[in-house]
């Protein structure tokens, strides 16, 4: 049997935390505690509530990811 | 966590892994155009469990994710579009022309064994029959590089390449895994990557390498929400096949083999 593993999902900014982290609702309804990758920190993308980003899920703990992109 | 199994714990899993193939085997020569899928999921169960197995595969609930119900069935049946997970129906008919993927796994003596085939089902297309070809030498490609000293991406690569090479997208989201006491264990074997990374192979490790291969370009199985069959994005068919190996220098022991396979070899 294939194990699923939920790379990159989209999702909607619920919150903006501190630390640069985001609650974010993602399109299957879960709502995962998500912090900016270094690329997008190091081009200062602001990423405001609101905004629809691509959230990397870590297989491990799949309450957490990483936001690896904010559509324009 | 890896593990590596120790020889009597691979000679368990040779039991489990032979019991796997024994299921594929017969499912070979019993399916027939008009069949349910369920009419399939019933002679497998039965089949393991008159051979002292449990079917890995029923109740078996991924971690984390709390909106799967726990997989209701001892295989897993897909057809065309359908990528894998199929759970078996009495209302789902496989149809002369169809591809039809079954994935299964037995629970013996403690350890699992985790095998998958696709099945071609009358005359098909010339460019379906292509894609199952291939992924069938995707997962012989792949098995070649399951040796000592080899890493974990050079499977992964090899699979990937050939596939691309006739212009076949790979299945990302969905990865082969390691496998032993549990149904998955680490590490994921993803389809797709660079040669050289990952970790590096050592005799012992036990992995399940399953090439999930389709028509089209679609890069991710989707399914719907707490829903288990998972399906190509643009609807074009898809190929599966699966072997559990054990790394050794040299060359991969594969647990799963065929009737036709260990006949050859």
């Amino acid at each position: 049997m294939a194990k699923e593993e939920a790379i990159e999902i989209e999702g909607v900014i619920v919150d903006a935390l501190p630390n640069a982290q985001f609650k974010v609702k993602l399109e299957n309804g879960l709502e995962v505690l998500a912090h900016v990758s270094g690329k997008i920190r190091m081009h200062y993308i602001r990423i405001l509530p609101g905004d629809k980003v691509k959230v990397q899920i870590s297989p491990y703990d799949i309450s957490k990811g990483r936001i690896t992109y904010r559509y324009k | 966590m890896i593990t590596i199994k120790s020889e009597r714990e691979i000679e368990l899993m040779r039991q489990s892994g032979k019991l796997t193939a024994m299921v594929l085997d017969m499912l070979e020569e019993e399916i027939r155009p008009g069949m349910t899928t369920k009419q399939l999921d019933r002679m497998a169960e039965e089949f393991i469990r008159d051979h002292h197995g449990v079917p890995s595969f029923l109740n078996y609930a991924p971690k984390g994710d709390p909106d799967v119900t726990p997989y209701p069935a001892a295989l897993c049946v897909s057809i065309n579009e359908e990528v894998v997970h199929g759970v078996p129906s009495d209302r789902r008919i496989v149809r002369e022309g169809d591809i039809v993927s079954v994935d299964c796994g037995v629970y013996k003596g403690g350890y699992h064994g985790d095998a998958a085939r696709t099945y071609v089902l009358g005359s098909i297309d010339e460019k379906v029959q292509q894609l199952v070809d291939v992924t069938r030498e995707c997962l012989d490609l792949g098995i070649a590089q399951a040796i000592e000293g080899n890493r974990l991406h050079d499977i992964s690569a090899a699979v990937e390449g050939h596939a691309r090479s006739f212009g076949f997208s790979v299945i990302e989201n969905m990865v082969g895994h390691g496998i032993g006491s549990e149904l998955h264990e680490d590490p994921p074997v993803p389809n797709y990557g660079r040669r050289h990374t990952g970790v590096t192979l050592r005799e012992g490790m036990a992995l399940a390498i399953e090439p999930m291969i389709a028509l089209g370009r679609s890069r991710r199985a989707v399914s719907r929400k707490g829903g288990w069959v998972a399906v190509t994005e643009d609807g074009k068919p898809s190929a599966h096949f699966e072997h559990t190996v054990i790394v050794r220098p040299g060359q991969a022991e594969v647990l799963t083999l065929s009737l036709r396979e260990r006949n050859v070899a």
